[in-house]
């Protein structure tokens, strides 16, 4: 009856995981006094899993797929779940965030983000500057959202489940640029304006999640702001997210000056109705 | 010896967030802390937070993960138990009343059929009499029977009051800030020392044994129930992968805390099998030590008592 009588001599590749890729540990467990740490297997043992950066936690593709599942229907069930949302979005970007990150590359601004890493948070944010700022441009306009709808840009769940650090990043910043969203769109943040920004976001970044939340958000709408939905905001929303140049790619940091009208311009945004 | 470097370790108490698995670094004994090596300060700090994070969700998380055969367990350890009314029983690490509140229920039922014989028995005397005993025993109706219920977190204490008292549960149960393996109570005070899912969770499990010795009145009886061993090897491949694979997404989507939920499978596979955990308990000096294995060993109740 004793199951772990002796060591592993080293990491044993799990079944269900992908080689090569952050393993949790719980693929081999240690012998039951807790003592004892054999040599090889102490990196491993670091942080008790591979972390590939701080709040990762590596998922077998079953486990994904589970996640994936169990958070689709609970952010349906509570939509106050962010974090289901979120976890949604991780789970299944596989395909559409690599899209993302090579698109970012290909650009020169979007390879400058990804070379800085900026983070948006009221930490970096100097937000007397931003409200010092003529109206009508992307910092004061920006400040006016997160005041007028009392959001922050520090609510944004961490990332968890992404499997690659690059990509970990690249849906941070989507996270983060989304209140972005809303000041360009001009979009406030109920449940419609909500949607209408995922709409964007889901034409422009092709994430499962995004067209997940475009397609059931509605859901839960009136009859009559569903009609507004439809006829005006959606058809907008799609053709200037595929007008668009990809919104990832801007360096929102350098352009706080900047009037949010000339921006819309330069992205291709169509003036919102 | 071990008791020494363990009041060190606590001079030397490092902030709470910082893993030292080297062990080179490592300068007291060390601990698992599911399959991460931690010292035993820092164990007991993280499995406090644990617990502290899911006390709300403490219930609905047990029901989702175990498919409601949690209650069956606890359901059995209470007809194992068999308690009369005017027992005083301890609950270690009772937190959310699970236990408590069927002790209760059982003798109160019990007290019923008792009083209801009583009075069938009473077929000759006069209605003022019978009144009279009636009410007598009216206020009577656990019979004497208390439950203590201690825990060393306070938000699972909370928890279980607000359970309490939703439930109605007004008399017969007091809660107690405690730790396992340093009761506050007296030598002898209690008939029967219970310890249901709790026990793994102790980071000195000789201690608790030592204190719920302690405590026993002679004659008492020491039960405790907890996730153990299956020896079956498919199962316990399916346990392993039902576990490893299900359980920590469960904690996230319901309770959105994954890491808790790996805690708590790593431990229950770090925690010693049937036979060993029946050495240690009568090592503490129990006698008659026995254990039931539930669902193939999923679970099992060890029981002994102090004689």
């Amino acid at each position: 009856w004793r199951v772990w009588a002796s060591p592993s001599p080293g990491p044993v590749p799990h079944p269900l995981l992908p080689a090569g890729r952050a393993r949790p540990s719980h693929s081999e467990p240690r012998g039951r006094d807790g003592r004892g740490g054999e040599e090889e297997n102490e990196e491993e043992k670091e942080e008790g899993w591979h972390q590939l950066y701080p709040g990762h936690i590596p998922t077998s593709p079953l486990q994904k797929a589970l996640l994936a599942a169990g958070s689709a229907v609970m952010a349906l069930y509570d939509p106050y779940r962010h974090d289901m949302v979120a976890v949604l979005g991780e789970t299944t970007g596989c395909l559409a965030l690599p899209n993302l990150r090579d698109k970012m590359k290909n650009h020169p601004e979007g390879y400058h983000i990804l070379q800085e890493r900026p983070r948006i948070r009221l930490s970096t944010l100097d937000m007397a500057r931003l409200q010092g700022l003529p109206d009508g441009s992307l910092g004061r306009e920006y400040v006016r959202f997160l005041e007028d709808n009392k959001v922050s840009p520090d609510t944004r769940m961490p990332p968890k489940f992404v499997d690659d650090e690059e990509l970990a990043y690249v849906i941070q910043r989507y996270r983060e640029v989304h209140d972005l969203m809303h000041t360009l769109l001009g979009m406030p943040t109920n449940m419609l304006g909500e949607v209408v920004v995922k709409w964007f976001e889901a034409v422009q970044t092709g994430l499962p999640m995004c067209v997940l939340g475009a397609a059931f958000g509605p859901v839960r709408l009136s009859t009559r702001k569903l009609q507004v939905l439809a006829t005006e905001l959606v058809p907008w929303a799609i053709q200037s997210g595929l007008n668009a140049s990809c919104v990832l790619n801007v360096y929102y940091e350098q352009r706080w000056e900047q009037p949010v009208e000339s921006l819309r311009e330069e992205l291709g945004i169509f003036p919102p109705p | 010896v071990r008791l020494c470097r363990c009041r060190c370790r606590t001079l030397l108490f490092r902030p709470a967030g910082r893993l030292r698995a080297r062990r080179d670094l490592a300068a007291g004994p060390e601990m698992h802390f599911g399959f991460q090596t931690v010292t035993e300060e820092e164990r007991r700090e993280k499995i406090y937070q644990v617990f502290e994070t899911v006390a709300k969700k403490y219930d609905v998380m047990n029901d989702s993960m175990t498919l409601g055969i949690h209650r069956v367990w606890k359901d059995i350890l209470m007809h194992k138990m068999n308690p009369s009314p005017g027992t005083l029983l301890l609950d270690v690490a009772g937190g959310t009343g699970d236990i408590a509140f069927r002790f209760l229920n059982y003798v109160r039922s019990v007290r019923e059929r008792q009083l209801q014989r009583k009075l069938k028995h009473h077929q000759n005397l006069s209605w003022q009499e019978i009144f009279e005993s009636y009410q007598k025993d009216k206020f009577n109706s656990l019979g004497d029977s208390q439950v203590v219920i201690c825990d060393i977190n306070r938000e699972m204490l909370k928890v279980g009051k607000q359970k309490a008292q939703h439930l109605g549960y007004s008399e017969g149960l007091s809660w107690v800030l405690g730790n396992a393996e340093e009761l506050p109570f007296d030598n002898d005070k209690f008939d029967i020392y219970t310890i249901a899912f709790g026990i793994r969770n102790v980071t000195r499990i000789d201690l608790a044994l030592q204190e719920a010795y302690r405590v026993l009145k002679p004659g008492g009886r020491f039960l405790c129930l907890e996730f153990s061993h299956v020896s079956n090897p498919l199962l316990s491949r399916l346990y392993d992968l039902y576990s490893f694979q299900v359980i920590p997404v469960l904690g996230e989507v319901i309770a959105g805390d994954w890491k808790s939920y790996q805690y708590l499978v790593e431990s229950i596979r770090r925690f010693p099998p049937q036979e060993e955990l029946k050495a240690m308990i009568e090592d503490a000096g129990f006698f008659k030590v026995d254990y039931e294995n539930l669902n193939f060993g999923i679970v099992a109740i060890h029981s002994g008592f102090k004689l």
